[in-house]
């Protein structure tokens, strides 16, 4: 197959899924580098944005024998991963969701799901953008805590928790800034 | 310590207190528990982690951070330094009162050789050192709250407030399903690690230690030495820790270990050392006493060495049988006997053989008079 840009034959081949529609790039090396494809570089602020992501959606990098998946947004390849342990970026979780979910669970002796606390913006912002079943976990959680407090006199914490229920109660009546003080 | 909030402290060196919180020994259970600690992991959703982030990033990262913690009332006085402008001793001093780790002392290890220059951070609250977040570490915020003695719950009370006024201002990244989305996925979820500084002697001396380690690791426990990961155990210090971080609530976690597991340790630490005092009190004694001798007459002495004699001198004073010293003298010694607040005392820098010198000339003085 011949490069998008020039006649030489094409190395690297890009699919991203963006809101679920694959679209494909083919490129030669040179060009594929002058395009930041193909050598992992530290993503630059236009490219993270460039890329709109949807759950388990990578950038699928064909130069050598096998495809290798890396994350759109810092370029972190799953065997630069293996190698050093660590992940990139947030949104890394995101483009090695399947091969990391085993992983994790392994790692946390089978928890699989968050269930502790929720940092107030998210409840606040997005309190409708936790799913149902989402909301009603955390709300299970934190009955039981509600429980063990007032049975254990710690009124304090209490209100807290009291006041978190009802914040993911009524996520509706909710709203503010994303960032910054509210 | 000196030099405040916002004041540039650069130029000053770094001056602290003989003592610090997870040493004083006080509150509940402090004779088998230093110090509970509590360690939250966040990132910001908008900089790359560690391994990814240019030095632009980095800086950036560290300017939001910064901005932050001094402006959103996290302790009634709060210190900022900037980490990598700080000279190798003074680190270790950090290191020594356990206010950053090791790996952040050296500069970003992953990816590369330490460097020196890397820019991170560091905040903490002053005259207490009870908060302390980390800037630019293994992730973009360390956050840790030291109490002394048993007190797990005030220790995850004060984290909890500190990390919901940062992240009022901070664009943390966060999954539902996921928690609190860490460098490395081990932290993954709450981001919670809660551990205790635990003085076990008696269990080692009867040999009972390898048991305990042994049924923490099957509570996914992990038992780590004085300077948590990858340390060894100096002088029968150890912290025991929650390893895993997903799918269990703070205070599941929290409930666990202060009323469950960690009480049965000191219950069993306890009775170790009544047997000792019951069955074996000349061989204790006998002990405690030529440890005692040792360090006060000694002409040199390495950093282990001192620890494990200072080990057998407080837990003769803990059972009665080293009359005439109290515990805070030989807590205190446990830190001034460090490299770098050894070189403090003496007011400059000194080469191992004659750390070893005035390390001896130190314990010597502090305990006889």
């Amino acid at each position: 197959m011949k490069c998008e840009h020039c006649d030489n034959e094409a190395t690297v081949h890009e699919t991203t899924i963006v809101k679920g529609a694959s679209v494909e790039r083919h490129l030669c090396e040179a060009c594929a580098s002058k395009t930041g494809l193909g050598v992992p570089q530290p993503a630059t602020q236009g490219q993270i944005t460039g890329f709109v992501l949807q759950a388990g959606a990578g950038l699928v990098i064909q130069g050598g024998a096998r495809p290798v998946t890396a994350c759109p947004r810092c370029l972190m390849t799953f065997a630069e991963f293996k190698q050093h342990g660590h992940l990139g970026c947030a949104d890394c979780y995101v483009a090695f969701e399947s091969q990391l979910l085993p992983l994790i669970e392994r790692a946390h002796e089978g928890g699989e799901k968050h269930v502790g606390k929720i940092p107030r913006q998210t409840l606040d912002v997005r309190g409708a953008g936790l799913s149902t079943q989402e909301r009603l976990d955390r709300m299970q959680v934190l009955q039981r805590e509600l429980e063990a407090a007032v049975a254990a006199e710690q009124y304090e914490l209490a209100a807290k928790l009291r006041d978190e229920l009802r914040r993911l109660v009524e996520p509706a009546h909710r709203g503010g800034p994303a960032v910054g003080e509210s | 310590m000196r030099g405040e909030g916002s004041r540039d402290p650069r130029s000053e060196p770094l001056r602290f207190e003989a003592t610090t919180e997870w040493l004083r020994a006080e509150g509940e259970a402090a004779d088998v528990v230093l110090s509970s600690r509590v360690r939250l992991a966040r990132n910001l959703a908008t900089s790359p982690f560690g391994l990814k982030a240019t030095r632009a990033d980095r800086l950036s990262t560290l300017d939001v951070c910064r901005s932050r913690l001094l402006q959103s009332g996290i302790a009634p006085r709060v210190v900022w330094l900037d980490v990598h402008e700080r000279n190798a001793t003074e680190r270790n001093l950090l290191v020594e009162r356990h206010l950053i780790s090791k790996p952040f002392s050296r500069g970003r290890s992953v990816g590369g050789a330490p460097a020196g220059n890397d820019p991170r951070g560091l905040a903490f609250s002053i005259p207490d050192e009870r908060l302390a977040v980390m800037v630019n570490e293994e992730d973009h915020l360390r956050i840790q709250v030291v109490h002394s003695g048993l007190a797990l719950e005030a220790a995850w009370s004060q984290a909890d407030a500190v990390d919901d006024l940062l992240e009022a201002g901070l664009p943390y990244a966060f999954s539902p399903r996921l928690g609190y989305l860490t460098a490395c996925p081990t932290n993954l979820g709450t981001g919670l690690r809660m551990s205790v500084m635990l003085h076990l002697p008696a269990l080692r001396l009867t040999g009972e230690l390898e048991k305990v380690k042994r049924a923490a690791s099957d509570m996914a426990l992990a038992v780590r030495g004085y300077y948590g990961e990858g340390s060894e155990a100096a002088g029968d210090l150890f912290q025991l820790s929650n390893q895993t971080t997903l799918g269990k609530a703070e205070r599941t976690i929290l409930h666990e270990l202060a009323t469950e597991i960690i009480p049965r340790i000191i219950a069993y630490e306890r009775h170790a050392r009544n047997e000792l005092l019951t069955k074996r009190r000349i061989a204790i004694e006998d002990q405690s006493h030529r440890a005692l001798a040792l360090l006060t007459n000694a002409r040199l002495l390495a950093t282990d060495e001192a620890m494990q004699h200072l080990s057998m001198v407080r837990l003769g004073v803990m059972l009665g049988v080293l009359p005439g010293l109290d515990q805070n003298r030989v807590n205190q010694l446990l830190l001034l006997v460090q490299p770098a607040h050894l070189q403090l005392a003496v007011g400059r820098e000194l080469d191992q053989e004659q750390r070893r010198a005035a390390r001896a000339q130190l314990t010597r003085a502090r305990l006889l008079n």
